[in-house]
């Protein structure tokens, strides 16, 4: 197919002539936030929230007893410990007792699960979004897929302000997912659901 | 299942006849006979069909006054917008000057991290690669995230040509696929049906559906995971478009919200990816611009769940194999053309759409195209050359509202009537307006001959006969304006006679 | 201030009382009026139907009309618009760069009336009385092009004996759109339809707006309905008066009872 690949490259040069203006990019928005972790954390917190997003607060000490308790609401609380995978990087004292590491199965079998407990590499206060980069403690992209609940543990340091800041913080050449609450449809009659294919429940576990 | 029997081929070839126009430079426009960005009747006649369905009427009203109301608020809340907006143009406006450049860098860095590229000429060259590919894996069914691009092309025919076929995961898309109907939005494709009918085709055609289904859209929702999910999880082969991709790392992107992109992008072995030439931004930094400006835009949300960003291929995580197609189909037919290849910076968000009074009437099939609405009716017109889609420019009031609406500020009413132009200076021959419009331009720019042209007018006002409106029954073309619209009687004297009678000294 | 009134080819030939009315407020706020009799068309119909090349003949006429003006004002937002947006533009391209220098020189002094009061003479209360119920349409072109905003609302608060109600949907088309109004005449009168039921939810006796195209599209709906609300151009109301009120010959024209006759008597 070279022939296509000459042949689009010399119309493109065909189409823009020997003049080609462009333009200096104006970049006068804004590319920092500075306002203090605190209100970032509540910027957050209330942009994920309406997006159906439930979060949880709590201090360093807590988050195992944090991320259990999100279990509870995204589980009910009569869950076992084998329907829980949590990535390879996700710390041991985050970890509820029992619980499974993502090994190397294939990836489809990760649907047996029934919640995913994962970090984040950076969260975006002002849209609510948490990032995963395929790093080992946010894990490969199907274990924040299949399972149908999600639990993302977030801590204050990884909270910025608007999506500037976030992309600088990220390798592009990694597999990147944004999350911006529970999987979600507009397509009947333009108004937003909740609950599609992705994971129905987000729950978001705040460290700071 | 197939796609509906509207969209195959409106226009087939003729024995001999060229497979696609050319514009001035000799660049060639999207070709006939495949594809879908033609449509078999113009613009008025098919608007007139949907004017008269009242249910479609009211499902197009609901949702386009729901998705105003939501774009409006979350615009609102961004003080820099317009900032993020000037940048969003001339990021598009340096892209296209490079576009060249950009698309090589592009397949460097895609080839570098294990993926291949192809390049198509056009809709057909493109559906054989795709095909081809498919074939290679020996599946013969795969699954697809919604895109534009291969909507435009027509690949779901040309798959199924081949016996393979092409699962929508699109909650719209599905809609659209199961009832063998056509897409009539950009991002919502299924726009023009409400609850109850979505809720009707799904009993009909989902072989394992509730009976007792609602039309809750949560229910509805929710049937759609059940109907897909196993075909997510055997499917060895995904299709997608791409919302962007970077030249400088090779990285692209999807932008969604239900996770069917995610579950194509992630499980299959195989990803291949359609993509317009102009889809590309030069560096990784200028998604800062375009994830801001996209999401408020199309589903009015600060951002959409879901975005996935894939470089290639990542050893252990996704699809092994990975295959990129670049298609031209047109576009750098649009391209050469300074006024309109603006058309090009597109970002799909179908903003215009939501808030374009003709779009609201008479919804997204009237044009005939995959690409409706504002965007479609200046898009479309020049990637198959403005000849074969002669109506499109003039489906417009030119209200400006698009212009207003675009995150990339595209000015679609310069385009349209710069399309109007080039549609008028193609005709060989003389048309009856254009000798119209021509004896009113010698009249207009003659002072003497325009007070005679006047004076003849106000002779009208003996039609009425006294009363202040004209008669509601006059000839063609007046009848165009009198079937709906009285006209007043014309006065007895222009304002500049009376002005100058007065004046006289 | 010696002020050139466009009055624009359509309000000249079919709707003279607007340019009538525009000329008499000017002249009551102490401001001299010349109308130039080269005056016909700004050309906007043909540019915007495809003749742009057939347009510069008209855009040069327009120019040549206007060439001495200090200032130009014309009843219009679409026809100023497109002297501001068009006229340069399809004179460079056909080659006129001259031509199209005059014309935005032309440009730069030419405004639309309600702009023209507010921005250059700095007038928000015109001394007008008009005993009425009124809405106001914001037409497209004034709307977004010229971006008037609420300077012709300002105007009509401001006029004695006026009670201004909001239009719902004030800022959708009217349907119009100039030969878009017969070459897609169906989803224009749907666009139409829209607008007549809002303005009719007012309950105004008068949908009054800057453009008398847009005017007499919205009226010559309201008239086949028999509605008896009727369309009266900003510069009708704003013209009128206490004293015109009870005119003393029937030529005075403005009249704030009977502005413009109504297609059916109410």
């Amino acid at each position: 197919m070279s022939g296509a690949r000459e042949e689009v490259l010399e119309r493109i040069r065909t189409a823009l002539g020997s003049e080609r203006r462009a333009p200096e990019v104006p970049r006068d928005y804004r590319v920092t936030d500075d306002r203090p972790t605190e209100s970032l954390l509540d910027v957050l917190t209330d942009r994920l929230e309406d997006y159906k997003a439930q979060v949880l607060r709590c201090g360093p000490d807590d988050v195992a007893a944090t991320v259990a308790a999100a279990l509870d609401a995204g589980l009910g609380s009569g869950w076992t410990p084998a329907s829980v995978v949590v990535t390879p990087g996700v710390p041991e004292g985050w970890r509820p007792d029992g619980v499974s590491e993502d090994d190397a199965r294939p990836a489809v079998r990760l649907a047996d699960f029934a919640a995913t407990v994962t970090g984040v590499a950076v969260a975006i206060a002002e849209t609510g979004t948490l990032v995963l980069d395929g790093s080992p403690r946010t894990g490969r992209r199907a274990v924040s897929l299949l399972p149908d609940c999600l639990v993302c543990v977030v801590e204050a340091g990884e909270v910025v302000g608007g999506v500037p800041e976030a992309l600088a913080r990220l390798d592009p050449t990694a597999p990147l997912t944004m999350i911006s609450g529970p999987s979600a449809t507009s397509d009947i009659e333009l108004d937003r659901v909740e609950g599609v294919h992705g994971p129905r429940t987000l729950v978001v576990v705040l460290v700071a | 299942m197939t796609t509906a029997p509207e969209r195959t081929d409106p226009t087939p070839l003729a024995p001999g006849a060229p497979r696609s126009g050319t514009t001035f430079l000799g660049l060639p426009t999207a070709p006939r006979g495949v594809g879908h960005l033609r449509g078999e009747r113009p613009f008025p006649d098919a608007a007139r069909d949907a004017l008269r369905d009242g249910q479609l009427r009211a499902n197009l009203g609901h949702a386009t006054t729901t998705i105003r109301k939501k774009r409006a608020a979350v615009v609102g809340e961004v003080p820099d917008w317009e900032a993020l907006r000037q940048a969003g143009k001339a990021l598009k406006t340096a892209t296209m000057a490079r576009l060249d450049e950009h698309l090589v860098e592009l397949e460097r860095r895609v080839g570098e991290r294990g993926g291949t590229v192809h390049w198509a000429r056009d809709a057909a060259e493109a559906n054989e690669i795709v095909t081809r590919l498919v074939q290679a894996t020996g599946s013969d069914e795969v699954v697809k995230v919604k895109s534009m691009a291969t909507q435009e092309i027509g690949l779901n025919e040309a798959l199924e040509a081949a016996g393979i076929t092409a699962h929508e995961t699109d909650l719209a898309e599905l809609i659209v696929q199961l009832g063998d109907d056509a897409p009539s939005h950009i991002l919502v494709p299924a726009i023009h049906k409400n609850r109850a009918e979505i809720r009707e085709i799904f009993l009909r055609t989902m072989p394992q559906v509730d009976p007792d289904l609602t039309d809750e859209p949560r229910r509805l929702a929710m049937a759609a995971r059940a109907h897909l999910r196993e075909r997510f999880l055997r499917a060895k082969v995904a299709i997608s478009g791409a919302n962007f991709a970077v030249a400088e790392t090779g990285t692209l992107a999807v932008v969604e919200s239900e996770g069917n992109g995610r579950m194509c992008l992630t499980l299959p072995q195989t990803l291949i990816t359609v993509m317009g030439i102009e889809k590309l931004v030069p560096t990784w930094r200028d998604l800062e611009v375009f994830l801001q400006l996209l999401p408020r835009s199309s589903t009015g949300e600060r951002m959409n769940p879901y975005t996935s960003m894939w470089t290639g291929v990542t050893p252990g995580d996704g699809p092994q194999e990975f295959h990129l197609v670049l298609l031209d189909n047109g576009r750098t037919a649009v391209l050469a053309d300074e006024v309109g290849r603006e058309a090009l910076h597109c970002i799909r968000c179908s903003a215009c759409l939501n808030v374009c009074p003709v779009y609201e009437r008479a919804g997204g099939h009237a044009y005939g195209s995959v690409y409706p609405g504002p965007i479609g009716a200046v898009l479309s017109p020049q990637l198959t050359g403005v000849e074969d889609n002669a109506s499109l420019p003039y489906a417009s009031s030119l209200c400006g509202a698009c212009y207003d609406a675009c995150p990339v500020a595209i000015d679609i009413p310069s385009i349209l009537v710069h399309l109007r132009a080039e549609h008028v200076e193609a005709q060989e021959k003389t048309t009856p307006e254009g000798a119209a419009f021509t004896a009113l331009a010698t009249a207009m720019s003659h002072p003497r001959l325009w007070h005679l042209a006047q004076r003849a007018a106000t002779l009208g006002r003996f039609l009425a006969r006294g009363k202040p409106t004209l008669p509601a029954v006059l000839p063609p073309p007046a009848s165009k304006w009198t079937r709906s619209r009285d006209l007043p009687a014309p006065p007895r004297e222009t304002f500049t006679q009376q002005w100058a009678r007065e004046h006289r000294r | 201030m010696r002020v050139a009134l466009f009055a624009t080819c359509l309000v000249d030939t079919v709707a003279p009382q607007v340019a009538m009315a525009t000329a008499r407020l000017l002249e009551r706020l102490g401001h001299e009026v010349v109308v130039p009799q080269g005056q016909a068309c700004c050309g906007q119909m043909h540019v915007n139907t495809g003749y742009r090349r057939e347009a510069v003949p008209i855009v040069a006429n327009h120019v040549r009309a206007f060439a001495g003006a200090e200032v130009v004002v014309s009843p219009s937002g679409s026809c100023v618009a497109s002297i501001h947006h068009q006229q340069a533009t399809v004179a460079r391209r056909a080659g006129e760069t001259a031509l199209a220098d005059e014309a935005e020189a032309l440009a730069e002094r030419t405004y639309e009336l309600s702009q023209f009061l507010v921005d250059v003479l700095g007038v928000t209360d015109v001394g007008a009385y008009y005993p009425h119920r009124v809405t106001y349409h914001p037409t497209c072109h004034s709307l977004r092009l010229l971006r008037v905003g609420d300077r012709p609302l300002t105007l009509l608060r401001a006029v004695r004996g006026l009670e201004l109600v909001e239009l719902p949907g004030a800022e959708s088309c009217c349907g119009f759109g100039g030969t878009f109004s017969v070459k897609n005449a169906d989803t224009s009168t749907a666009m139409l339809t829209d607008k007549m039921a809002n303005v009719l939810s007012t309950h105004a006796e008068v949908c009054t707006a800057g453009d008398a195209s847009c005017l007499m599209h919205i009226g010559g709906g309201l008239s086949r309905l028999r509605s008896g609300t009727r369309t009266v151009h900003l510069a009708e109301i704003l013209a009128s008066t206490e004293q015109s009120a009870h005119p003393t010959t029937p030529t005075d024209a403005v009249s704030p009872h009977q502005a413009t006759r109504p297609a059916v008597p109410a």
